[in-house]
């Protein structure tokens, strides 16, 4: 009898593959020395980020140090008060606040820290939400967010209130939500905080071959590094600042 | 990892050559690694003689050994007894991070910078791990969560003493 695999020469020391590297960071998204406080409570001090199209990237960090911040200034979700945001060679930080909103309804695609489901809705019509905002019709806008559940592990629930989730399926179907629509930009805070490591991995999985065949670039916001090793690159946020010695190959 | 209770497994599967249970062994836990034929050889004639196998009659053949080997009611238990008991948790008390750390707030350096470079070197390397998860198969997945794993742990020690690096600065300048 013999192995069902040819996995000869296997070992740790031989994993050796060439990964998406993260290449010169490009400006498809950048923030310029952001700063943002909350009262006197400084969030972000001088935080810096250039984000390129297509790219992956993985924002880590202490607890408190400033990452759901960074990312909301970065999406557009808050303005910081001094700094610059760019997104496509546009100031998305001077753009008013409806464009803003529109922008990040048409444009972008976000998966939050709490989750922020609606939970009056069913399951599905979180999913479908974006695209509803977005115009389409209910019928079709429906049939597009029933296709992500099998995908999720989610088979059953689509008709399911969203109050009556566990949080981690409450977090795949933030997932499946920030994905419907197709973004360009998909700002995902901890997306995988409340899954065990099975389902983590599923969804990474899914997230990455999403973003991937739809050349969409992720921000991801999370303090496990086995989720954040599924993105091309990792940033450090510290105390406000992102700090400028990882991210670099070693 | 014991070799011969490995081959012994191995042999539970079924009455075998040392040419097989080498293949075999190669291919499951071998990790670039081969075993020796003379190793084989000599593991199974030592497992013979403790009765934990048994050698079968020489085989016609031209092969260079046609000698089968059974496993024993002895070795059975041998193998169940490994399988049970658990491997010796290592701490690595005695780590390169460790001492890199330890070596650089003595002599009043900031183990910050080392601290965040080996951080970056071991998820570079997790990201290379995840990419080969993604194409590999089952064993290959196998193999890499577990240095996922373990890289993983490393990096929560790298963190947890990054946020502590002052006070345990102090502590340590303090000894010297
Ligand atoms: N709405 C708010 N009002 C007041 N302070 C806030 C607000 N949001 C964040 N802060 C403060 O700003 C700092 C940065 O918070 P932020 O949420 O960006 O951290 P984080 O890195 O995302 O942390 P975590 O890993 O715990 O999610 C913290 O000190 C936090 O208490
Ligand atoms: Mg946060």
């Amino acid at each position: 009898m013999t192995p069902g695999h040819s996995a000869a020469g296997r070992s740790a020391a031989n994993l050796r593959v060439t990964g998406h590297g993260p290449g010169a960071p490009g400006k498809f998204i950048e923030a310029v020395d952001l700063s943002l406080s909350f009262g006197s409570t400084p969030a972000l001090r001088g935080a810096s980020l250039g984000v390129a199209k297509g790219e992956i990237v993985a924002v880590m960090g202490p607890s408190g140090s400033g990452k759901s911040t960074l990312l909301h200034c970065l999406a557009g979700i808050l303005v910081p008060s001094s700094g610059e945001v760019h997104f496509n060679g546009m100031r998305l930080d001077r753009l008013s606040d409806d464009k803003r909103s529109a922008l990040r309804r048409d444009r972008f695609g976000f998966v939050f820290q709490s989750g922020q489901l609606v939970p009056e809705l069913t399951a599905e019509e979180n999913v479908a939400l974006p695209l509803l905002l977005s115009g389409m019709r209910r019928g079709p806008a429906m049939a597009a967010a029933r296709t992500w559940f099998p995908t999720l592990g989610l088979d059953g629930l689509e008709s399911r209130r969203s109050g009556e989730l566990s949080g981690g399926q409450a977090q795949r179907v933030a997932l499946a939500r920030g994905l419907v629509a197709g973004p360009e930009v998909l700002f995902a805070d901890e997306p995988t905080g409340a899954l065990d490591s099975v389902s983590g991995e599923l969804v990474m999985n899914l997230l990455v071959t999403a973003a991937r065949e739809q050349g969409t670039t992720v921000v991801l916001v999370t303090h496990d590094a086995r989720v954040a090793a599924y993105a091309d690159r990792e940033v450090v946020v510290r105390d406000g600042t992102v700090s400028t010695l990882t991210g670099a190959k070693p | 990892m014991s070799v011969p209770l490995t081959l012994l497994g191995l042999l539970e599967r079924g009455p075998s050559h040392g040419y097989d249970l080498k293949r075999d062994y190669d291919a499951y836990f071998g990790q670039g690694r081969p075993l020796r034929y003379s190793q084989v050889y000599a593991t199974l004639s030592r497992l013979a003689r403790d009765g934990k196998a048994a050698a079968g009659p020489v085989e016609q053949g031209a092969g260079p050994e046609r000698r089968r080997y059974v496993i024993t009611d002895e070795g059975v238990a041998d193998v169940d007894k490994w399988l049970a008991e658990p491997a010796p948790p290592e701490p690595d008390l005695q780590s390169e991070l460790f001492a890199k750390v330890v070596l650089a707030l003595v002599l009043g350096k900031h183990a910050g910078n080392y601290l965040d470079v080996q951080r970056a070197a071991h998820l570079q390397r997790m990201r290379e791990l995840t990419e080969f998860k993604r194409q590999g198969g089952t064993l290959d997945v196998l193999l890499a969560d577990h240095a996922l794993y373990r890289l993983e742990a490393d990096l929560r020690w790298i963190d947890h003493t990054a946020a502590r690096l002052d006070t345990i600065a102090r502590t340590v300048r303090g000894q010297s």
